[in-house]
């Protein structure tokens, strides 16, 4: 009996921590959701959307950061996001399982959690230098860099989900391959492929240190792309560094800004593939 | 009217070709970029590696006035708290998983996995100034002089934890990254430990065995290789990330035994000073810290991902 009770108790104290562990970390990370709004939300008012970053010490706003930011991840997006679809396209339904692909799918996930400052030496190396400045341009770069791997990985992924029952009538009906991706595939892999957008989204909007010395910062309004550009992170990693209130104000203004978008962006991705998959379930 | 049109056809297999090659290129773009950070990271990287040698990677000072630069101290950084955030999340990560997989009522199983996921979107900014304005100035007040206190008397670890309390230092840079790297290792486990067949699990159970045992004896030795697997990627995370420790390292480049002491780690000195940097070799100095840090990341995810594409194949199997 005494084995049994030992048994038991052991497997009590180790089910205990693990529910201990869920808890800690459930409260550290609600910790920081709560300091996070509630800074930020001491510090918000309309002043943070109608004004220019100030200078130390007097009261401002970060329009220009958040322009900066929705400017670089908005170019991002729209650099990267076309490649990674078009690779995506060709893993799935053309390369399939040649050596090339198995490579490309190799080194993709390799990019996928490669650090963001590698990627941003790397563009600062090939434009910066080149350009013998920083600008918005090259933050833009950087972050199609980034999107890159994101749209590959779910589009590869969504497409493989489409039956080949629609191929196969595509193809029956005498449509080329090119033509059956864009007029069956894609379509019906929309939703799929829209949900890896937003996540590239929401992944490259909080980017910080590649645009460290791509984009660099700018204190006033900006919409030139060759020069450098003001974005929300690089404003929040000066501004809570420096000793005046008012920057430390705006800076947490700033990250709930881009703490709640980027939460907004990820959710609407579980709402386009939770409906696409209630769809699929209908049919 | 034919049912094939030559010229339509031929117009076909053109477009075809144009949309195969578009593809192909997209594809292989991936892999020239890949190339071309290995590459400029070396061009930019040599002037630094010519003038110091290897004992770049040996040496600790680094004197931008003297133009002396020597990697160790930022390696060291990097690897202390990398390995401390893993001592700190792998467990608390492992029991999370378990928790949302064998424990969890299922009607919390859905909303705490959710707030998981989320929440490992949140940029590492956020991490950092949390780190910076609210843990450390409670490690200052009250974890760090208990630690100097207690440890005082231990031999083994009396010198890991002595002098001032700065709350900034190495201590606090790797509880930051071990909350950052939490919910990503967590979340991978928990989809790794849920590709076990509930057949096996039911098999332990029916034996008489308790749940712990089953986790332990079943679950755990199936999916180890992803497990691995899962916490090399939350490694190659915590090796290369940047902002959440850039605010709390303190940014000293020296060695100290004691885990309070300030240090730097290689993101976030190249963070803080490659603005800054003046003259080309202080530039190419921090870009050699770079190709270091690129190597040591693309090893470890690499083997990260060999280990759970073998899993994904016994899986498919």
């Amino acid at each position: 009996m005494n084995r049994r009770t030992l048994r038991k108790a052991k497997n009590v104290a180790f089910l205990v921590l693990s529910l201990l562990a869920t808890l800690t970390g459930l409260v550290c990370l609600g910790a920081i959701l709560w300091t996070l709004l509630s800074h930020g939300l001491a510090g918000m008012s309309t002043h943070v959307f109608t004004q220019m970053t100030p200078p130390p010490g007097s009261e401002g706003g970060l329009l220009n950061a958040i322009y900066g930011s929705a400017v670089m991840t908005l170019l991002g997006i729209l650099i990267g996001a076309p490649i990674g679809v078009l690779a995506g396209t060709y893993l799935a339904e053309y390369g399939r399982h040649s050596r090339l692909c198995v490579i490309v799918r190799f080194i993709n996930d390799v990019l996928l959690s490669a650090p963001s400052i590698i990627i941003g030496l790397f563009i600062y190396q090939i434009v910066v230098v080149r350009m013998g400045h920083f600008s918005a341009l090259a933050g833009a770069l950087a972050l199609a860099v980034l999107a890159i791997p994101v749209t590959l990985r779910t589009t590869e992924d969504m497409l493989n989900l489409v039956p080949s029952g629609m191929k196969d009538a595509s193809a029956a009906l005498g449509a080329y391959t090119w033509r059956t991706i864009i007029s069956v595939l894609y379509p019906a892999a929309r939703s799929g492929i829209v949900t890896g957008l937003l996540l590239a989204i929401a992944r490259i909007s909080g980017e910080t240190a590649p645009l460290l010395f791509t984009a660099l910062n700018n204190q006033f309004w900006s919409t030139q792309l060759n020069a450098p550009m003001a974005n929300l992170p690089v404003v929040i990693f000066q501004f809570a560094l420096s000793p005046y209130k008012e920057w430390q104000d705006l800076a947490w203004s700033g990250a709930l800004i881009i703490t709640l978008s980027i939460l907004v962006l990820s959710v609407s991705a579980r709402i386009v593939l939770a409906l696409m998959q209630s769809d699929r379930g209908l049919r | 009217m034919a049912i094939i049109d030559p010229r339509h056809a031929a117009k076909q297999v053109v477009y075809e070709r144009i949309f195969r090659n578009c593809t192909l290129v997209a594809a292989l773009l991936v892999l020239l970029i890949l190339g071309g950070v290995a590459v400029s990271l070396v061009h930019g990287a040599w002037p630094a590696l010519r003038h110091f040698g290897f004992g770049f990677v040996i040496q600790e000072v680094w004197n931008p006035v003297t133009e002396e630069f020597g990697a160790l101290a930022p390696i060291y950084g990097t690897l202390v708290t990398s390995l401390i955030a893993m001592a700190l999340a792998v467990p608390a990560a492992f029991g999370i998983a378990l928790f949302l997989t064998e424990l969890c009522p299922p009607v919390l199983k859905r909303p705490i996995g959710v707030a998981v996921e989320l929440l490992a979107a949140v940029p590492s900014i956020i991490f950092g100034i949390w780190g910076l304005f609210e843990l450390a100035p409670l490690l200052q007040r009250y974890v760090e002089p208990w630690l100097i206190k207690h440890a005082h008397s231990v031999p083994g670890i009396h010198e890991l934890f002595k002098g001032p309390p700065y709350g900034i230092g190495i201590l606090t840079a790797g509880i930051v990254l071990a909350i950052m790297v939490l919910p990503f290792i967590a979340a991978t486990m928990r989809d790794v430990f849920d590709t076990v067949p509930v057949m096996l699990k039911e098999s332990g159970y029916g034996l008489g065995a308790t749940t712990w045992e089953v986790i332990w004896n079943v679950v755990v030795p199936h999916s180890r290789v992803g497990v691995v697997g899962g916490i090399m990627l939350g490694l190659g995370r915590a090796l290369g990330e940047t902002m959440a420790v850039t605010f709390v390292i303190g940014n000293a480049h020296r060695i100290s035994t004691s885990l309070l002491a300030p240090g730097t780690t290689i993101s976030s000195s190249i963070a803080n000073e490659f603005t800054e940097a003046v003259g080309d070799l202080y530039t190419s100095s921090l870009i050699a810290l770079g190709l270091i840090l690129f190597i040591l990341t693309f090893a470890v995810i690499a083997l990260a991902q060999l280990m759970l594409r073998r899993l994904e194949r016994r899986v498919a199997a």
